[in-house]
């Protein structure tokens, strides 16, 4: 099915083994249409991050399928796998995850590189706001800024979809806002699908669709009939 | 536009600078240790090869009592001879003003018109002698310098019982002479042993050898069969007293400096080798534990979607750059190095010009071994890492797991501090990065041992040669073998104490097919003064048939003690004797052999005879003894033990054994650099840890205690285990720097591991010290910050 960007079906995910093994995912059955902003909401150590993980091809599943358009994830080989995540997705990590020794455009060009159609590092830049802080490196940046150097790095490659663990976990809700704003503006204008984890419940706001998660599985699926333009979040 | 990834590389090579630099500089010596000795190796060769050729030096010397000139154009008539020089020479005593003792030198002759066809001199000062003048000689350079005599100079001489005035016209040097030894003697003295050139003409009168030689010179042509030549040679003097021609292997120059080069060739082949091993093993574990470090970044890079391949480059160029870069400056290194030395050598052995020259295959080996162990090391860690998915290995420091080794410390806990219990748990959670820090430094500790155990084994040689083996203070050597009565005379000396008669015969020893030109030393039963020993120092009694060989003349020939041996003595009626080995005796100078002073006159046929007498003297009334001597006809010369132990010293300090000072400061050099190395790379791997604990209260003291506490029990635990290892390693140096002319037997030796773990405390001191400083320096908040 062409519309659906992800589907999984019965994803699981264990770590460990034994009497100390966590189940991170307990089954997780999971529509996502193309182009949708979906909002993820759950308790901490619910599991979002590691589903996030596994759709975006860093990690592997114990168990289940979970399908990228009609290419099962789970059956790739670590080749198609990189290919995939080169190709088509953008990540905003939980922890920003910079590399030290690069400076913030750098950050950008490492993923612009090698990427096939990126837009311009400091364009990217300058839609996070930070078009003045380019060449500063990573350690000269408060976390806020780290983060949306991440954002910035992520949307440049125009991914297919993009997967944002806590995008503003670390900002105020200013920033907070126009980095919201950011994705929403990736999701009209490149069409790409977005997926924000967060803890800020009313951001669900700005989504198509809301999947509230906990214990390793999805307990509710809301789907807004409106939306509400990041503006107009407050949390 | 230089990509990304090679900005990343250039900063992340600028910001490991120093650890970068320490891996640098231990790869760079260990490369440069192998480039310098087979640079000096190689070069040494080919400038003595090229000395020889330029200089005609003879490929075979064939001595005779005295025979007719004309046997010289049947000797350059045989098939492969292609010049052949007649000359004469003889023995002189030199008068020295200001000296005790004559002083022993050869006479050699030089033709009256032309240039020696073979065995030419090299002119250094003055000029050539004009055989119209009967007077004029040349002088061997060194034995010049030693002595302060310069041309114009005049000498006198006493030659065949007669005395001569002479006047020196020139100085020279001879690829035949480069070392000159005293006969009976081991050890080669400039001072002790001189060579004056004469021409043909006077020396033939000095000696009654007109019309006639008792040397004669060839050089062969390529490619002929030299045994066959000297058996032709042989064969032809036979009747005039040919007491057996001899290649220039065994020409005792040119054997010395042979065997000093294949010294330095030994020694360069074991030591190097292990050196750039524990070179390249550090290497290796620095560069894993580096690449290991960077396991989060690697995962952010798979995680955008780098493949295995760009990431793999990417560390590649990063670990090629440390490793190659310190491998090329060894090389370097190596190059300066070697010609530095090449220039002392060649000044040493009297080479009158330098080929520098290197050896290719040295830079081939040491870059690729660099090379190989660090990307052996890179490799190993990406492969780990790659095996994980992206998001395991980017995952936030994953603090180890510590629950395993809160068993083993929870006895300790009682009372132990928080600061300690960090450096217990880490140590047994992490016991394969431990073990290999471990093993790196007791490395570093086996080549300081070892190095050090070797100083000290060259000492233990002197020691026991001069003091234990030989306990004479004085050896008087005779012109001929003489009735042994003369002992008596020499006993009732006030100052001899003991003195004991010696006869020393040239032989040739052959088993099968491995054969040695040496001396047989007759010892009468019960001496005291110089004894044939075993490894333990007991006396080895020698019985009325047959003979003791030294390990390092057992090992030669290949035989052990019950086996027999074909001796051809070449004295006297020359006999060939078929002679059990009964026992092997422990000599660390030269490859000697004794038999019993009686049963060796026997088989000459001569009773009652001594080539030599070892003096044991009241040192106060020396110089009244040297009087005696010097008026004592027959005496050839004296030689003092002081001298030759002197002269030995100086050999073992100057010649191949010198190298041991140079690697011993690489072995230094090496490690301190993998202490320095391991303080570095543990700093690295926790630098995150220390700044959070600074951040959450602990002192600066207590922060660098978790880490200087590690360092502490790795550097311990290392010693024991480097010890031992140092202990094996010394042995396989000191074969390295064993040669024909002297061993280095190593045994256990305390003081040496010692002084070893004195040099590794003080490294792993200097290092934490260093390392402390950055500790305390270190900026909390950019340490904590990035990477969260
Ligand atoms: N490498 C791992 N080994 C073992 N357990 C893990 C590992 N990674 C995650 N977990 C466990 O899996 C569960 C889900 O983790 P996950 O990171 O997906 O949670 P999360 O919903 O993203 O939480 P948060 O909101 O705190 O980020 C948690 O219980 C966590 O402890
Ligand atoms: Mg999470």
């Amino acid at each position: 099915m062409e519309t659906l960007t992800f589907r999984t079906r019965e994803l699981a995910k264990v770590y460990g083994e034994g009497r100390s093994a966590v189940h991170a995912l307990r089954g997780v059955d999971l529509d996502i249409p193309k182009g949708e902003i979906v909002v993820l909401l759950g308790p901490s150590g619910s599991g979002k991050s590691t589903l996030l993980n596994i759709i975006g091809g860093l990690d592997r599943a114990t168990g289940g399928d979970a399908f990228f358009r009609d290419r099962n994830l789970t059956a790739m080989t670590d080749r198609e796998l990189t290919r995939y995540r080169r190709d088509h997705v953008g990540f905003v990590f939980q922890f920003y995850n910079l590399m030290p020794s690069l400076t913030a455009r750098e950050n950008v060009e490492l993923v612009t590189e090698i990427a096939r159609d990126p837009m311009d590092p400091d364009t990217a830049l300058a839609m996070v706001g930070l078009h003045d802080r380019v060449d500063h490196f990573p350690a000269q940046l408060s976390g806020g800024e780290q983060q949306r150097v991440a954002i910035a790095r992520a949307v440049a490659k125009n991914p297919t979809v993009l997967l944002c663990d806590e995008p503003t976990g670390a900002l105020d809700s200013t920033t907070g806002r126009a980095v919201l704003n950011v994705l929403k503006n990736v999701n009209e204008k490149l069409g790409a699908t977005v997926l924000i984890v967060t803890h800020a419940a009313s951001q669900a706001a700005m989504a198509d669709r809301v999947i509230h998660f906990a214990d390793g599985g999805i307990r509710k699926i809301e789907i807004n009939e409106t939306k509400l333009a990041p503006e107009e979040i407050e949390w | 536009m230089v990509s990304p990834l090679d900005r990343k590389l250039l900063r992340d090579l600028w910001r490991i600078k120093g650890q970068a630099a320490a891996i640098g500089v231990v790869i760079a010596v260990g490369v440069a240790m192998l480039v310098m000795m087979s640079g000096l190796v190689t070069s040494l060769v080919q400038t003595r090869d090229a000395y020889y050729d330029r200089y005609r030096l003879a490929d075979i010397f064939a001595p005779a009592t005295r025979a007719p000139d004309r046997l010289a154009h049947r000797m350059a008539a045989i098939d492969g001879v292609s010049a052949v020089e007649p000359r004469v020479t003889g023995s002189a005593l030199v008068d020295l003003p200001g000296l005790d003792l004559p002083v022993q030198a050869q006479a050699v002759s030089l033709p009256d018109l032309s240039a020696p066809r073979v065995n030419d001199v090299f002119l250094t000062d003055g000029r050539m002698i004009d055989s119209d003048h009967a007077d004029e000689i040349l002088l061997l350079r060194s034995f010049a310098r030693a002595h302060g005599l310069r041309p114009g100079d005049r000498i006198s001489a006493t030659m065949n019982g007669a005395r001569h005035g002479f006047r020196i016209v020139g100085l020279a040097q001879s690829p035949e002479f480069l070392y000159t030894t005293a006969p009976g003697e081991l050890i080669p003295d400039d001072a002790r042993f001189g060579v004056l050139w004469m021409s043909r003409s006077a020396l033939s009168a000095a000696y009654d050898m007109e019309g006639a030689f008792n040397e004669a010179l060839l050089t062969l042509a390529h490619g002929a069969n030299e045994a066959a030549v000297l058996d032709a040679v042989d064969r032809l003097l036979a009747p005039y007293g040919g007491t057996g021609a001899y290649p220039v292997a065994d020409q005792t120059s040119n054997r010395f400096v042979s065997e000093e080069i294949s010294g330095l060739e030994a020694s360069s082949a074991a030591v190097p080798p292990i050196f750039l091993g524990v070179a390249a093993f550090l290497l290796y574990i620095v560069i894993s534990r580096m690449v290991q470090s960077e396991r989060e970044e690697i995962g952010l890079m798979k995680a955008f979607g780098y493949t295995d391949t760009e990431v793999g480059v990417h560390y590649f160029k990063l670990v090629m750059a440390v490793a190659v870069g310190g491998a090329l400056a060894g090389c370097l290194l190596g190059i300066a190095g070697g010609r530095a030395l090449v220039e002392v050598y060649v000044i040493y052995y009297k080479f009158p010009f330098l080929l520098f020259q290197l050896d290719p295959a040295s830079f081939a080996a040491g870059v690729s071994v660099s090379i190989l162990s660090a990307s052996g090391g890179g490799l190993l860690v990406l492969r780990r890492v790659f095996l994980l998915t992206p998001a395991a290995a980017m995952r936030p420091p994953t603090p180890p797991d510590y629950s395993r080794a809160g068993n083993i410390g929870r006895a300790l806990n009682a009372w132990l501090d928080q600061p300690s219990r960090m450096v217990l748990r880490r140590i047994t959670r992490q016991p394969g990065r431990m073990a290999g820090a471990v093993i790196g430094i007791a490395c570093g500790m086996a080549l300081s041992a070892s190095m050090i155990t070797i100083y000290a084994a060259f000492d233990r040689t002197i020691d026991l040669t001069f003091n234990v083996m030989d306990r004479s203070d004085v050896t008087v050597s005779f012109t001929n073998a003489l009735s042994d009565m003369a002992v008596f005379e020499l006993r009732r000396d006030d100052s001899v104490i003991l003195a004991e008669p010696r006869r020393h015969v040239p032989a040739v020893f052959r088993n099968g097919l491995n054969s040695h030109r040496g001396v047989i030393t007759g010892i009468p039963p019960g001496a005291r003064l110089g004894r044939a020993l075993d490894s333990q120092q007991a006396e080895i009694p020698l019985p009325a048939s047959g003979i003791v060989l030294s390990t390092a003349l057992a090992d030669i020939l290949n035989v052990r003690p019950g086996d027999r041996l074909t001796v051809e003595m070449r004295e006297g009626r020359q006999p060939t004797l078929q002679i059990p080995v009964t026992a092997v005796a422990e000599s660390l100078l030269g490859a000697p052999a004794y038999m019993n002073l009686a049963a060796l006159n026997r088989a000459l046929g001569e009773p009652g005879r001594m080539s030599g007498v070892l003096l044991a003297i009241d040192r106060d009334r020396a110089p009244a003894l040297y009087a005696a001597l010097r008026n004592m006809p027959m005496v050839a010369g004296v030689s003092l033990k002081s001298e030759a132990e002197a002269a030995f010293l100086k050999t073992m300090n100057t010649g191949a054994g010198a190298i041991r000072y140079v690697m011993g400061a690489i072995a230094f050099v090496i490690t301190f650099g993998i202490v320095y190395n391991a303080a570095r790379i543990a700093h690295a791997e926790r630098y995150r840890d220390l700044a959070s604990l600074r951040v959450i209260g602990f002192t600066r003291a207590e922060t660098a205690f978790v880490l200087l506490g590690e360092l502490a029990v790795v550097t311990l635990a290392a010693l024991p285990l480097g010890s031992l290892l140092g202990h094996y390693l010394s042995f396989a140096i000191a074969a390295g720097f064993s040669s024909e002319l002297y061993q280095i037997p190593t045994i256990f030796d305390p003081p040496s591991h010692g002084f070893a773990a004195i040099v590794v405390i003080g490294a792993a001191a200097v290092s934490g010290w260093l390392v402390k400083r950055d500790i305390d320096r270190a900026d909390l908040v950019s340490a904590l910050k990035t990477r969260e």
